[in-house]
């Protein structure tokens, strides 16, 4: 093509705007921080995972307008669905972390997901930090140094507290476990034992199901003969529900303190209307007075998303509180570390001082002893009323 | 009484089981072809009653008709894409293929109908029965459910043997040749027995829906003891198959009240190895000669 006058022009000009819109862009903004968030997005679970991720988005808002963190730099959520499966959970660990390089990855509504990605992340010196799964061995694992954090439940802790909330309430004198047959049910076999020990009481008995049992009758009548006169069940929000309706059909109504599977998705359409009978734990609730954070929170919440009325919209609260204090812990772990390098932000964990949160005011939450914020006393015991989870009244 | 209700629960999933393993004897039986993805076409059965009658609110007789006529539908679809392209080229990739459009339909069905799993009520599951104050553990619709599948089962026998379309239809299976130069329409044969193949899946999954969840992925496990449970009767029998498929679930009861759940899988699969191995043509194949 043989340049003439015009054509000449027309690429000058397009070359003029160009530098122009270069020179007129800001300081282009350094690489966003990627925090990876690996749940389970469908099945049973898909509540909670929503949940989960509502918490972070809140907290990276409320981040990125205060300027991001280490020099303003924008902090950008990744998620990944491990679909409650282990193997999944490892391909999509191992994604975040080579593919798209995460500062720190939060994961795991499923104690076996979490269990099976905790090596990667030791391995690959990438902090990792846990908003649900409750199994003891997360945090407590061999990794040399140990790269988990948890703002959650435990299950050591939770159990005990489970039998003291069975004595207390239903003066349980021979209490039956019924739990899911998984790592999450050892995990829990083990911290129940070790409470009931503790408190001299001899258990019924110990019965497991599998994960997608339709019928859990035998399991339940074996209790039953052996004269539970409550139950301790452990498992996700299927189960739960296939337990409750299972109690239904053989007429057997006994208290049952559960652990907190059953918040993990739409416990009372599952299970029918006893299922206002299980009582589990919580770790918050937006339900009565707020502190000023649970009042900022619930306004974003409100705010970001139409679904949400109310605090009887927030179902399960524990996903979005333990998330969203979970994801601020993190970024002061960052900020503390000043860069993004795995080991530096774990030791960024230990030097959190105090921190006013959702859940509670923490005060160096993390310590190489201890790598799990919440105690014993952060608990709130919980039903389902309808669709929604409200305290147990009466109680505490 | 726990025996008694474990059987009950056993009769009700095996009936399941056979209900789908017919719809694999029909297919097998006209066409030498199956759909592997029976278990899809059962959670089909169970999502679209969920859709007529839970979302779009329904009264249940309709939505039951509705529901099935789409499975039905569904089997035309499965019969036109996954299998008739393959087999009238005499090649074997329909398997592979039924089991990828099962997958596809699987997903398909976890973005439109969602991603948790769903609880379908019916009055028939709500309250167990009793006798004398004494609750039996059981349903009403753990009952019913049996019944319908060997009502099922002999509909096909009795229409199979009594009706022009049912002879027209084992004249096909005995000799489609032979039956194509008598002007029967072996086409329209194979892809009625697809339909009604996918009918029996989706009234099994309609069935059974209020006792469990309804979701994306209920069908997977069924359908794959579906097709051990029409190899063990013998694919070649339609009465052998439902009785297997009624052994199978009973058997598989009686594991989970005297071991747990646990060993339920283990040790029926075993015995299914074991089965085939004394009898390697199922429980009840045999050659069949019938003059139509």
């Amino acid at each position: 093509m043989v340049p003439t006058r015009r054509s000449f022009l027309l690429r000058a000009t397009a070359a003029a705007l160009c530098t122009a819109g270069l020179a007129l862009q800001p300081a282009l903004a350094a690489d966003p921080i990627k925090i990876g968030l690996i749940t389970a997005l469908s099945g049973e679970s898909a509540r909670a995972g929503e949940a989960l991720t509502r918490g972070m988005a809140i907290a990276i808002d409320e981040i990125n307008a205060k300027g991001g963190l280490l020099d303003g730099r924008q902090v950008v959520l990744v998620r990944r669905d491990d679909e409650g499966n282990p193997a999944k959970g490892m391909a999509a660990a191992r994604e975040l972390i080579f593919k798209e390089k995460v500062a720190v990855l939060f994961g795991g509504l499923d104690t076996p997901v979490s269990m099976a990605i905790v090596p990667i992340v030791n391995q690959e010196k990438v902090p990792f930090m846990g908003p649900w799964a409750a199994g003891t061995a997360i945090t407590h694992n061999a990794g040399k140094p140990n790269f988990v954090f948890r703002v959650s439940a435990m299950d050591e802790i939770v159990d005990s507290a489970m039998v003291q909330y069975a004595q207390k309430t239903f003066q349980t004198a021979r209490p039956g476990m019924i739990l899911v047959n998984n790592p999450w049910g050892e995990s829990n076999e083990k911290g129940l034992n070790a409470a009931l020990a503790a408190a001299k009481v001899a258990p019924a008995g110990v019965e497991k199901f599998q994960p997608n049992d339709l019928d859990v009758v035998p399991q339940l009548s074996r209790l039953k003969a052996a004269g539970a006169d409550t139950l301790f069940l452990v498992g996700n929000v299927g189960p739960s529900a296939q337990v409750v309706k299972s109690l239904d059909r053989m007429g057997w109504k006994v208290p049952i303190v559960s652990h907190w599977g059953p918040a993990g998705g739409r416990f009372t359409e599952l299970a029918g209307p006893n299922a206002k009978n299980v009582h589990f734990v919580q770790t918050y609730s937006f339900f009565g007075k707020q502190g000023p954070v649970g009042e900022k929170v619930m306004q974003a919440l409100k705010a970001k998303y139409s679904d949400i009325k109310g605090p009887q919209d927030i179902t399960p609260a524990v996903g979005v509180a333990n998330a969203y204090d979970g994801m601020q812990l993190a970024a002061l772990a960052i900020e503390q570390a000043g860069s993004t390098d795995g080991d530096a932000v774990r030791q960024g964990f230990y030097k959190i001082g105090r921190y006013d949160g959702l859940i509670k005011t923490y005060e160096q939450p993390f310590t190489p002893a201890s790598h799990d914020a919440l105690r014993e006393d952060d608990y709130v015991w919980t039903h389902f009323i309808d669709n929604r989870i409200l305290p147990v009244k009466g109680v505490q | 009484m726990l025996l008694m209700s474990a059987i009950v629960s056993g009769l009700g999933l095996g009936s399941m089981y056979g209900l789908m393993a017919l719809g694999f004897y029909l297919t097998y039986a006209v066409s030498g072809t199956v759909n592997f993805a029976q278990g899809s076409s059962m959670m089909l059965g169970a999502v679209l009653t969920y859709t007529f009658a839970q979302t779009l609110g329904w009264p249940l007789a309709p939505a039951l008709l509705a529901a099935l006529a789409l499975c039905a539908l569904y089997g035309l679809v499965v019969e036109r894409l996954a299998v008739r392209p393959f087999a009238s080229r005499g090649s074997n990739a329909w398997l592979m293929s039924t089991v990828a459009l099962g997958i596809v339909l699987d997903n398909v069905v976890m973005f439109t109908f969602g991603k948790e799993p769903r609880s379908l009520p019916s009055p028939l599951a709500q309250a167990p029965l009793e006798i004398g104050g004494l609750g039996l553990g059981v349903y009403p619709l753990q009952l019913l459910i049996p019944l319908v599948g060997l009502a099922l089962a002999a509909a096909l026998h009795t229409l199979s043997r009594r009706t022009r379309w049912g002879v027209a239809l084992l004249a096909v299976v005995q000799n489609p040749g032979a039956a194509r130069l008598m002007g029967i329409p072996v086409r329209h044969a194979i892809m009625a027995a697809f339909a009604v193949s996918t009918l029996f899946a989706g009234v099994a999954g309609a069935l059974v829906a209020p006792l469990f969840n309804v979701q994306a992925d209920m069908g997977t496990l069924f359908g794959l003891k579906a097709f051990v449970v029409a190899i063990l009767g013998g694919i070649t029998s339609a009465w052998g198959v439902m009785v297997a498929g009624l052994l199978f679930g009973v058997v598989e009861a009686l594991i989970t009240v005297a071991l747990g759940s646990g060993y339920t899988q283990i040790i029926s699969f075993t015995l299914v190895i074991v089965m085939l191995a004394v009898r390697p043509n199922g429980l009840f194949g045999r050659a069949d000669v019938r003059k139509v």
